[in-house]
């Protein structure tokens, strides 16, 4: 597994390095998240009491209403937030917000990307590639 | 405007949205007829407060917006906030961002119903409205054209009087992706949540367009409104088809062309009790009654008004309503209806945007109940424990202390 590289439809933010956190689950930041300890909070999700701090998350889909769009920014604000989001699919409130808050997100594979990546390996992201890829180290 | 010849906070706008647009294959711009914000103060922090007072000290012609742009319920009702124990540094930071909203030329409607109750969109129209319960009622039973627009966006597009064209501005995207026949037609404003949850989880994503068919009549405008609201909630869909009842839809070949075959679905009873059933268990009373998610209309305060006639609510029963609402409700005795029966008529704003964690530990709420399906899938997040009834049966819990009968 170490040495894959998956590449993803579209990306933007910084090129980052982190330990990943995997799920097949959704994302949302209002639904799913107690922003102030930085850990998942709602109960039914499968990274439920698992802190998000400085990992890049690979999960699903992204979740829930538009409030993301602002919490992204409010949560870099504090230092408390993921290092990147990998998703296999986005929608546009994602990508406001990781618009705002310049943070690192790519999205769409070939493959299920939650299954392909295997939890808590340290990855490589670079989103400015051309195509954008995560690349399992 | 790109080169800030229009000023920083425009510049800014435009460049965020071209961002935005990149991203997801946009290739122009449409113009909108109108944005809607969504910027409650616990999502916004005292960071994208801030971020809107540094917007907010520019030049009038620099910080205004172009077309109309109006609000999403705020994080408080001024008038009840200390019933709700909020803090004052809540309300400090409420103030300071409509203070800042108010400078760039924001209408604060402070409503998520803006469709029944300020100026509902045209079929065909371009908006960028905020708030997910919005976008889905406007483009499926209006047959209006939006994406989600979260603050940023909702607020650049009032700006510059446009948004990126993709999603749901085009016509290829609002074509149906899945079929859900039903064999059930819900009764009450609870079962109707509880069907857009259901539907919700089988589409899925955003991308996703359910079509339905097999309902035995046209829904209400509230039922329209919780289905909506909840299909948008649990699965991030942002525009549905009710076949033979929404604008785009009066034969199921408008959104399914000849040829394609779409995955189909069956839904009945069974579903939405199990739903429901799954948030009920191990629950035997609750702490709080709330209404909300989407605001109440007029129609749904007069329902609850007559249910609570002759009875008196034993623990906090809070029905949350637009500023455009409550007048007419303070007019008509509503409000006095159901302040007299031992509730709390709130107005502007939405519990689960209200610092719901802190007035929960404020209050010792745990376990709630609401008629509300949207409510209930959000409110886990907040460690409260809820319940998805009927807007009866909360009533009757409410008047009984708290015991679920």
């Amino acid at each position: 597994m170490s040495g894959e590289i998956f590449y993803a439809a579209a990306g933007m933010g910084r090129k980052v390095q982190a330990r990943a956190l995997v799920a097949s689950d959704g994302f949302s930041a209002r639904y799913d998240l107690d922003r102030i300890r930085g850990v998942f909070s709602r109960p039914e999700h499968k990274l439920a009491g698992e802190s998000y701090r400085d990992r890049v998350l690979v999960l699903d889909a992204a979740k829930g209403g538009v409030a993301t769009a602002w919490m992204l920014y409010e949560m870099a604000s504090r230092g408390v937030m993921p290092a990147a989001l990998v998703l296999n699919r986005v929608n546009p409130i994602m990508v406001q917000g990781a618009a705002l808050a310049d943070f690192t997100m790519i999205s769409g594979f070939d493959v299920d990307i939650t299954k392909a990546i295997p939890a808590s390996v340290e990855v490589e992201i670079d989103p400015n590639a051309e195509p954008p890829f995560i690349h399992v180290l | 405007m790109r080169a800030g010849a229009s000023g920083p906070l425009r510049q800014w706008a435009i460049a965020h949205q071209i961002k935005v647009g990149d991203y997801l294959g946009a290739r122009d711009f449409v113009p909108v007829g109108q944005a809607h914000i969504m910027a409650d103060t616990e999502s916004l922090g005292a960071a994208g407060v801030e971020w809107l007072e540094r917007w907010a000290r520019l030049p009038a012609d620099e910080r205004t917006v172009r077309i109309p742009t109006i609000t999403d319920p705020r994080g408080t009702d001024f008038a009840q906030a200390a019933r709700l124990k909020q803090q004052r540094w809540m309300l400090d930071l409420e103030r300071r961002a409509i203070a800042a909203f108010e400078a760039l030329g924001v209408l604060m409607t402070d409503t998520c119903i803006n469709y029944q109750t300020i100026m509902p969109p045209v079929r065909g129209e371009h908006m960028a409205y905020g708030d997910t319960g919005v976008v889905i009622y406007s483009n499926s039973v209006c047959g209006a054209r939006s994406n989600f627009e979260g603050g940023p966006s909702a607020l650049s597009a009032g700006l510059t009087g446009r948004t990126p064209r993709y999603g749901y501005h085009l016509d290829e995207r609002r074509m149906a992706t899945l079929l859900v026949e039903l064999a059930w037609t819900p009764r009450e404003l609870s079962d109707w949540g509880a069907l857009g949850g259901v539907v919700g989880r089988l589409a899925g994503d955003y991308w996703q367009v359910p079509a339905l068919v097999g309902l035995e009549r046209v829904p209400s405008a509230d039922e329209m409104k919780h289905f909506g609201a909840a299909l948008a909630s649990f699965g991030s869909v942002a525009l549905f088809h009710m076949i033979g009842v929404t604008p785009e839809a009066m034969r199921l070949e408008d959104v399914v062309p000849g040829g394609v075959s779409l995955k189909t679905h069956d839904v009945g009873e069974a579903d939405i009790r199990a739903l429901q059933a799954r948030y009920a268990k191990d629950i035997a009373a609750v702490d709080v009654v709330v209404f909300s998610a989407p605001q109440l209309s007029l129609v749904e305060m007069q329902m609850l008004a007559a249910m609570l006639e002759g009875r008196h609510a034993a623990i906090p029963l809070l029905a949350v309503t637009s500023p455009q609402v409550k007048p007419d409700c303070d007019r008509m005795g509503l409000t006095a209806r159901i302040e007299g029966a031992g509730g709390t008529v709130l107005s502007g704003m939405c519990f689960y945007q209200s610092y719901a964690r802190e007035i929960a530990e404020a209050n010792g709420w745990s376990r709630l109940a609401t008629n509300s399906a949207k409510l209930t899938n959000i409110l886990g997040g907040y460690g409260y424990r809820p319940v998805l009834l009927s807007m009866e049966r909360c009533v009757s819990a409410a008047c009984a202390g708290g015991k679920l009968t």
